[in-house]
């Protein structure tokens, strides 16, 4: 084995944070599960203040957007910086401080929601002091990635490659928004006022809210898919144009979307508008990044039937694209008519949260356990299971919330034949229980999915030693 | 090729110099804030023609006059910031009451206890499941009441607009239902809705308002006095009152009372058009 003539990398930090990423994924879906139980059946809140409903949703947002998003997009970002740049990370130290004190604040995330500690805006829950420590962190974590790439030997590695990019770009969207909308004036240690109200923090709110998904959950991951589908299907990335034109349109597009979550409220109407045309328009962009992704695999398609990664990444951009068709429809004003405060948008997230980010993440956490331990899966089998488990639970949970949510529009809007409102609003929630259950029933598995993963990556670990010393006894 | 030295194009560049990316990729989404955002705090329009008569976010509406509740700040002899209407007072009995407001008059700053009893709303994430945007549709109009303006959500921070119906909207909650109704409601929510599957909150009639986390005392003057900065009018005296107007109060009667003013400050008139 040939392991002395390539560089060393820090990877210390990232293994840290690949296996922080998986326990996260593992609490925040089995939180999510537990959550959607609630819905089915009420009587699971046990009246206990911090386990009700809407505490556990926020945690469950959190848990998974936040410390499973954010631990694979450090992870992955510090993973692919170094060998992208062919340099070690500019400060290993300043990576384990970040990765460190981000576990550290998404804790204490999690305890004060669960406390009732919130600023009550949506996907910004964190109070000031946890949301100056998070921002601070997260400059941390942009200032060391931006100089590891500015450190590298400019002869060999002249240009940055796109993974980088995206990452970058993600980076200082999210450092940005997160706090201008975070701008608030304390009360006491544990509650404050934002600066914004009203109908421009409205828009503000859903400005950040929606690139929380645009940049957080989409330009991050897809920095993950620019590096890991060409490596996992040893192949380069199809159209090096194409991943040109992706980029910028995402850049400048999706800063505008937030508005389409405010359409026919008090949000001045050429505001909702704009924001509908230009969600329409990104389907563009976002098609050509999805097809650039899986054109990668042209001419080695036979691979899906024994790669079970490469399987997990191509059925995270089938997900990616669905959800990207799915989202300017919605946006479209008639559509969103119906959508809008139904469980339709419920299930649009997941289809992106569970089939794209999620996958994208499983595939590249997958492909760098093997790369980070140097050895093979302790179980390729289980990682079959693990992608079946992934799909079904991702459909059952989609597919009830899309008929639903649906459904839900309708009933609010019908009238009888004299003319009166068909339904009550209760008999709108009575007819969403047997839904309700089922989407439970596919976070479960998913879940379950998840566990399997946690299961064969902790044992992959612990017998990778034994394994790589096999692999040289029969080597020799 | 890497021995050419000079960039081809400005993607070329950029892609040589990460600096360079990085500021042209902050100043590509910088662009949609300064269109979409920055507009809303200076065109009359997106707050349905309300205008401030002065710093401390007094307002007056000279196209809709019903939406606004007008007064005017002055200092008295003392320096102290006053106003010819008071918004709530102590009556004879001890009890603090509105004073100079009646329903209808017009979106005014929330009293101490109502004001308290929001920031309870948002402990418990009500929003999560209840919007309080109600959007100009028929079947909207007739389920929840008149489509909400922007000047109704002016005083509040963070605004509660919501983004999902688990239940029913709330914007226009107050007044629908008694208090006693609304008591029940959250102590045992399916007994008054069987369908419901809203969580019971049965603490909120065992806990006094004026406690807030870990022993500290929920602080009302605090409170009242940074929503003034960011622009909420109040008087000082009305600030200097607020932790004795919750005193005596469960956070369940604080809660009530927010529910109940809900929708309540406007009375909109259905022959105007309001937004185009």
């Amino acid at each position: 084995m040939d392991t002395t003539a390539k560089p060393q990398y820090d990877d210390g930090v990232v293994k840290y944070l690949t296996v922080g990423a998986v326990v996260f994924l593992v609490i925040g879906t089995l939180v999510g599960t537990f959550a959607a139980a609630q819905l089915a059946w009420p009587a699971l809140n046990f009246d206990i203040a911090e386990i009700t409903f809407a505490r556990l949703r926020v945690i469950h947002t959190n848990t998974v957007i936040f410390a499973f998003g954010g631990m694979t997009l450090m992870a992955t970002a510090f993973y692919t910086v170094q060998r992208t740049n062919g340099v070690r990370l500019w400060s290993n130290g300043l990576a384990w401080w970040t990765a460190i004190l981000f576990t550290i604040g998404l804790l204490a995330t999690v305890t004060s929601i669960g406390l009732g500690i919130t600023t009550g805006k949506e996907y910004h829950e964190q109070e000031w002091p946890i949301a100056i420590a998070i921002a601070v962190v997260w400059t941390m974590y942009t200032f060391n990635f931006v100089l590891t790439i500015a450190s590298r030997n400019k002869e060999t590695h002249s240009h940055v490659y796109v993974s980088n990019w995206f990452f970058m770009g993600m980076m200082i969207a999210i450092t940005y928004l997160y706090v201008i909308n975070g701008l608030a004036v304390p009360v006491s240690w544990f509650n404050s006022y934002p600066l914004f109200g009203g109908v421009q923090g409205a828009m503000i709110q859903w400005w950040w809210g929606h690139n929380a998904v645009g940049f957080f959950l989409t330009a991050g991951f897809l920095a993950i898919m620019y590096y890991f589908v060409p490596k996992q299907a040893q192949r380069p990335i199809y159209s090096y144009r194409l991943s040109v034109i992706h980029f910028w349109a995402l850049m400048f597009g999706y800063v505008w979307l937030g508005a389409h979550h405010l359409q026919y409220t008090a949000l001045p109407d050429w505001a909702g508008s704009l924001g509908a045309v230009i969600s329409l328009a990104m389907i563009i962009p976002s098609w050509g990044g999805a097809l650039n992704g899986m054109l990668t695999l042209s001419g080695a398609w036979d691979r899906l039937r024994t790669d079970y990664i490469l399987r997990f990444l191509i059925m995270s951009l089938a997900f990616y694209a669905m959800s990207t068709f799915e989202g300017p429809v919605m946006a479209a004003k008639s559509v969103n008519a119906l959508s809008h405060y139904t469980d339709w948008t419920v299930g649009h997230v997941h289809s992106g949260a569970l089939g794209w980010v999620a996958m994208v993440s499983i595939g590249a956490i997958y492909h760098m356990v093997m790369k980070l331990w140097k050895t093979e899966m302790y179980s390729m089998q289980l990682i079959n299971v693990h992608f079946w488990l992934a799909t079904i639970g991702t459909v059952f949970y989609v597919v009830a919330m899309w008929v639903s949510g649906i459904m839900q529009g309708l009933m609010w809007r019908a009238y009888d034949e004299y003319g009166t409102l068909a339904y009550t609003f209760a008999e709108s929630v009575a007819a969403m229980h047997p839904y309700y259950v089922m989407r439970a029933f596919g976070g479960f598995i998913f879940f379950l999915g998840a566990a399997v993963m946690l299961y064969n990556i902790v044992m992959t670990i612990r017998t990778a030693e034994a394994r790589s010393a096999n692999k040289v006894e029969s080597l020799a | 090729m890497s021995d050419d030295q000079k960039p081809k194009n400005i993607q070329d560049m950029f892609e040589r110099n990460i600096f360079a990316l990085l500021t042209a990729t902050a100043l590509s989404f910088s662009i949609a804030g300064i269109v979409e955002i920055v507009p809303l705090f200076h065109l009359k329009s997106s707050v349905d023609y309300t205008e401030k008569t002065d710093e401390y976010g007094n307002v007056k509406n000279e196209r809709f006059p019903e939406l606004v509740w007008e007064r005017t700040f002055t200092e008295d002899e003392n320096g102290k910031l006053v106003s010819e209407k008071a918004l709530y007072k102590e009556d004879a009995n001890g009890n603090w009451v509105l004073a100079d407001w009646k329903p209808g008059d017009g979106v005014r700053p929330y009293t101490p206890l109502e004001l308290a009893g929001r920031d309870l709303y948002i402990r418990e994430g009500c929003y999560i499941c209840h919007s309080q945007m109600i959007r100009p549709f028929r079947d909207e109009r007739e389920r929840y009441g008149h489509y909400s303006l922007a000047t109704e959500s002016m005083y509040d921070f963070p605004m509660q607009w919501g983004s999902k119906r688990t239940g029913p909207d709330l914007a226009r909650l107050g007044g629908k239902y008694s208090d006693e109704w609304h008591v029940m409601h959250m102590l045992r929510p399916q007994d008054v809705v069987p369908e419901s599957v809203m969580p019971a909150y049965p603490w909120l009639a065992d806990n006094m308002v004026s406690d807030d986390f870990f022993g500290t005392k929920r602080d009302m003057v605090k409170r009242l006095s940074v929503m003034r900065t960011l622009g909420v009018p109040y008087t000082d005296e009305e600030i200097e009152n607020a932790n004795k107007a919750i005193a005596g109060f469960t956070e369940m009667d604080a809660m009530v009372a927010y529910l109940q003013v809900l929708g309540t400050m406007v009375k909109l008139d259905d022959s105007k058009v309001y937004r185009q």
